[in-house]
């Protein structure tokens, strides 16, 4: 319909508004009478024996409503927090599962781990009431090196799991990689660290939970990225509340980013002690404690080869990684190192052979769990820096290394040795439109340029494909997952013509509200401003599957593309009714039903209000009414693919690295509103960037205690980091959805790391550089440069 | 934080006699070093007595050869004030880099030197500028107001009022920011005086302090070529997850010269 506001369009955030006027609503904004406020004592060691726990002193202190321990949760029965895909090992047995109770019962697992929740008036005196709780502490040595995590005489974090491996899972076939490798006529072989990160949402993860003893009703407000499964999780597994006597509400959500997926231990105890205080409880983390106990991202130890022929054709690639988990099991953490990581490792390249062998393993650390990219990230790491790794050992052009071995646009739909069925794509043309926009040929010139200043500039490529919408819930059953990975709408019209779109996806930063209502304006001629989207509330919006994974719009886009279908369908019936023309001859243009070759025509708004006061109306036939609801189970994932171009300035005195030209070019298929898109990779690159050159949580590797556990330490990256990105796309529709898209949410933080590290280590290649280790912070750069050998040609 | 009677007197007279007797008081100034450790409860004050509303303390004068400013004088004050930028622009440069527009909005210069922060930007050119420390009670000269870590001269009950610099003849500041904190991993300041030549180093070790191997070197040749071979040795440098003592050691050598390269355009 209108270019203005329809599919295509650019359009402004609807949601904009009240962001940008400071009228969001977040869960630390409700007003809750009569409510009491929770703190959390957490263990400042990173594995201990508690001995005891004396809470009589801290129990008398002044506002004071109660103090829980994790004995009082065991004793109330209350259940572990649980680990959602069950991911099997070579010996076919699922992965091992230690407990995870909602706070400590005899032994603290990382610093920060719960040890005592305190309810009082007030925050402030709930933490007054922490400190004069005596807990007595063992303390142990601990495991937080991941590199020995599994070696032998390495402290157990869990009895349940031996030598801390939860599992040791592998996917290809060796004997023929092995073979591969010995004929090839080069190896290149990576180590690398893939670091580990925290998520740095910018609203702290926050939980409010209210009992009404009227009814035996449960409510809770959280900052969810999926209430749906939050609730479904601790109905079924947690807490025992039956389903509909919880309502999970996540309203305005500050960034997610993976990291509020999860189901917590907080949310789960501001809900269970809401009905044994008799008074709604409030909780929001500070950010010393979303720095220690939000979920945190990456962190793995790999060694990679990739065999080539003599003319740099790909034979066979091999990857050996230990990812960490934690302390404990996370809701999705097994699957983020296999079926989001290995099944990947394909890339956009006709790889023939491809085998990984990951081994989980246990830490005394925060969980580990998925993080913008989620295992993808790592994916395209290892193949990005291995195949420019290999065109540099080779003396093959980057891009043109990569050429060769694109799997071709004829070879779709491709099977890859990894699982994968890759749906579409066509790589060739996305790197050239980047080299182009990169201008590429003038890279020598802008070198030469910096040198003159005492610069090195480098360049690096990273063309990444990412899975992701994922589904059809069929296989992840197979594979292991415990939910379904369907989405839901519902398309709900007000008699007057305005309409709610509900749905089971959740916005917490993604511009839902947005593009969800462009797809329907488009689909439907109603006008933006006539349209509410809906989510986020288990009472209000169908069940559904929540955001993360870059699913909103190819699976939530696609149901409600489907529910418009109904209303359509249903419209047309009332208007050849109202016409009285058969449905057969009635066709929908521009939100009006008309008769082809009549000048007879209802616009949907009459049908609707027909539907609603149906006194002409076809009521033997059909429901009052213009309400439609869908679920869309996609058939398989998507697969946007693309190709970044970092250059990167490096100062040798001082080991800094300046970004200072970043290019991307991508394909997510059909594009509904480019500005929104945009902001998502730009968000993505700067992500990417700052795992690159500077985020790294860092525990001190023999007290465990976080080092990295404030802004002082941990390096967000800024808006002065970057230069002022260079986009581009070319569209390949996905095929088997209603809208031919594919998800843009991650793309830009799983290409980036590997695009500035190969740009980092071209720079550095005269001085003799070989590895830099991620963030290629200054310290590292400097290091790296103290102990090359300059390359003797130089 | 833990609970604090809040005062907000109108002169220096009455912050003086609030402080009195109150051992466990603290005197505010901007708030950007007390109220995180406040909210982090690291401090446990009795009282808080705000020096945001006592005017004399702030401003900024030309004294003769000095450019005096006041303890309550706001960063962005030093880093935007005229007379700042035309007697001695390098320290405008450095109030101009602190922190981000919120901190230079709120710190001080009084504050900050109390607080004598090893990473601190202020005092390398308290020292480098060899200015002098005014308080209630006296005067400290640049070379013994900084004692060591978030150590200084001040006694108890004792504030700073201002603090007078020399005009230079020749000054820079190099900063390399901590790349999470953005305050300085090392930051020299070089200055040329009627006094001599001083290069003051912040950021590297434990609390401001000298090079005289390079000042030496500067006086009889105001280059970077004259200091080009001057190693700092790394015993004793502040070390951690950003620097190990080694690199600051390496910067120090880099930002000195790069400051005498600028103090020299
Ligand atoms: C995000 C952030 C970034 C920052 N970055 C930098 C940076 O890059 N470089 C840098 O140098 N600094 C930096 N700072 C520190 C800041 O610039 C202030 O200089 C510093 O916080 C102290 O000044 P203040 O006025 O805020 O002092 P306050 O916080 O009010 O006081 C600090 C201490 O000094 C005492 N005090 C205050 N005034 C006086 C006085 N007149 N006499 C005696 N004692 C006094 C107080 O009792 C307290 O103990 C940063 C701070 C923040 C929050």
């Amino acid at each position: 319909m209108t270019a203005a506001t329809g599919i295509g369009a650019r359009v402004l955030r609807t949601e904009d508004k009240r962001f940008l006027t400071g009228t969001g609503r977040y869960v630390d904004d409700l007003p809750l009478a009569r409510a009491t406020h929770a703190y959390f004592l957490r263990s400042p060691h990173a594995h201990a024996k508690i001995k005891s726990i004396d809470t009589a002193a801290a129990k008398k202190m002044p506002g004071v409503v109660e103090i829980f321990t994790g004995k009082d949760t065991a004793d109330a029965k209350v259940g572990g927090l649980i680990c959602g895909w069950v991911v099997k090992g070579k010996d076919g047995q699922p992965h091992k599962s230690p407990p995870h109770p909602v706070m400590a019962l005899d032994t603290v697992r990382y610093v920060g781990d719960t040890v005592a929740m305190v309810v009082a008036n007030t925050a402030d005196e709930a933490k007054d009431a922490a400190e004069a709780i005596k807990v007595d502490y063992d303390v142990k040595s601990a495991n937080i090196d991941l590199a020995r995590a599994l070696d032998k005489g390495i402290p157990e974090v869990h009895p349940e799991a031996p030598g801390n491996l939860i599992y040791d899972w592998e996917i290809g076939v060796k004997a023929d990689i092995d073979a591969a490798f010995a004929k090839a006529a080069h190896v290149t072989k990576l180590d690398l660290v893939n670091n580990r990160l925290i998520p740095n949402a910018m609203e702290p993860r926050a939980a409010a939970a209210d009992y009404d003893k009227g009814t035996g009703n449960y409510t809770l407000w959280s900052t969810s990225q999926n209430p749906h499964v939050l609730r479904l999780i601790l109905s079924a597994f947690v807490l025992g509340i039956p389903e509909h006597k919880l309502r999970v509400i996540a309203p305005d959500v500050g960034g997610g980013f993976g990291s509020k997926i999860f189901c917590y231990n907080e949310e789960t105890m501001v809900t269970w002690a809401a009905s044994r205080v008799g008074r709604p409880i409030k909780w929001t983390a500070e950010r010393s404690e979303s720095f220690m106990t939000d979920a945190h991202g990456r962190d793995h130890v790999t060694h990679a080869g990739l065999a080539l022929d003599k003319d740099g054709k790909f034979l066979a690639l091999r990857v050996d990684t230990i990812a960490n988990m934690g302390a404990y099991l996370s809701t999705f953490s097994t699957a983020v190192p296999t079926y989001l990581y290995a099944t990947l490792l394909a890339g956009q390249y006709t790889t023939p052979l491809i085998y990984a062998n990951v081994r989980a393993a246990l830490t005394h650390t925060a969980p580990v769990d998925a993080y913008r990219g989620a295992g993808r990230p790592e994916a395209t790491f290892v193949i990005e820096s291995l195949v420019s790794k290999a065109a540099a050992e080779m003396k093959i052009d980057a891009a043109e290394l990569r050429r060769k071995n694109f799997i071709p646009s004829t070879a779709f739909p491709y099977q890859t040795p990894v699982a994968l069925q890759y749906d579409s794509g066509n790589y060739p043309p996305i790197i050239d439109e980047a080299m182009k926009i990169a201008d590429y040929k003038g890279f020598e010139a802008r070198r030469a340029e910096a040198k003159s200043r005492g610069k090195l500039r480098g360049i690096g490529f990273s063309s990444y494909i990412e899975a992701c919408g994922l589904g059809p819930s069929r296989v992840i059953g197979q594979l292991g997952g415990g939910v379904g990975q369907w989405e839901s709408a519902q398309i709900k019209f007000n008699p007057t013509g305005n309409v709610q779109i509900l749905t089971g996806a959740h916005s917490h930063g993604q511009s839902h509200e947005t593009t969800f209502a462009q797809i329907v304006s488009d689909k439907l001629g109603v006008p933006i401003e006539a349209i509410e989207v809906v989510h986020g509330d288990t009472a209000t919006t169908p069940f559904g599957m929540g955001s993360y994974g870059s699913r909103s719009l190819a699976v939530g886009g696609s149901a409600i593309m489907k529910a418009a279908d109904k209303i359509i369908a249903k419209g047309k019936k009332i208007a050849a009714h109202l016409m009285e023309a058969s449905v057969a001859d009635v066709v929908f243009e521009q939100g009006t039903f008309k008769v082809a070759g009549t000048d007879k025509a209802v616009p949907l708004g009459a049908a609707v209000f027909a539907a609603y006061v149906p006194h002409n109306y076809p009521l033997e036939e059909l429901e009052p009414g213009m309400d439609e609801n869908a679920f869309y189970d996609p058939s398989n994932f998507v697969y946007p693919a693309g190709t970044q171009i970092c250059e990167v300035e490096i100062d040798p005195d001082t080991g800094t690295v300046e970004v200072v030209a970043h290019t991307a070019v991508d394909d997510f298929g059909n594009i509904i509103n480019p500005m929104i898109v945009d902001g998502q990779v730009h968000g993505g690159i700067v992500q990417g960037v700052g795992q690159a050159l500077m985020e790294n949580a860092v525990y001190d590797k023999a007290t465990g205690q976080l080092v990295s556990g404030s802004y002082m330490d941990y390096t967000m990256p800024r808006a002065d980091n970057v230069p002022s990105f260079k986009l581009g796309n070319k569209v390949t529709p996905c095929p088997h959805n209603p809208l031919g898209v594919k998800g843009c949410g991650e793309a830009g933080a799983i290409a980036a790391p590997a695009a500035v590290m190969n740009a980092v280590h071209n720079a550095l290649a005269p001085l003799g550089v070989k590895h830099v280790e991620m963030p290629a912070t200054p310290l590292n750069v400097w290091q790296s440069i103290q102990g090359a050998q300059p390359a003797a040609a130089e | 934080m833990y609970d604090f009677a809040y005062h907000r007197p109108k002169s220096l007279a009455d912050a003086l006699a609030l402080l009195k007797g109150k051992p466990e008081g603290r005197v505010m100034s901007g708030g950007m070093t007390l109220i995180p450790t406040l909210k982090q409860r690291l401090a446990k004050p009795s009282d808080v007595v705000d020096l945001a509303g006592v005017k004399e303390l702030a401003g900024i004068k030309v004294e003769g050869n000095n450019v005096v400013i006041g303890g309550m004088t706001r960063h962005a004050d030093v880093a935007t004030s005229a007379d700042v930028k035309g007697a001695i622009p390098a320290l405008a440069y450095l109030a101009g880099h602190i922190g981000d527009p919120q901190v230079r909005n709120r710190g001080t210069i009084g504050g900050s030197i109390a607080n004598n922060d090893p990473a601190a930007d202020y005092p390398a050119a308290v020292v480098a500028l060899n200015a002098t420390v005014t308080t209630n009670t006296g005067k400290h000269a640049a070379d013994s107001f900084f004692k060591g870590l978030f150590e200084t001269a001040l006694g108890e009950g004792e504030l700073v009022t201002s603090v007078s610099f020399p005009k230079a003849e020749k000054a820079a500041y190099m900063k390399f920011p901590n790349p999470a904190s953005r305050y300085a991993m090392v930051g020299v300041f070089v200055a040329k005086t009627a006094g001599g030549v001083r290069v003051a180093v912040t950021g590297a070790g434990p609390s401001v302090f000298r090079v005289k191997a390079m000042e030496d070197a500067l006086a009889k040749n105001f280059s970077s070529a004259a200091i080009k071979d001057i190693k700092i040795p790394a015993d004793g440098l502040n070390s951690d997850i950003h620097g190990s003592a080694e690199y600051r050691a390496h910067l120090v050598g880099v930002m000195a010269r790069r400051a005498v390269d600028a103090a020299n355009k």
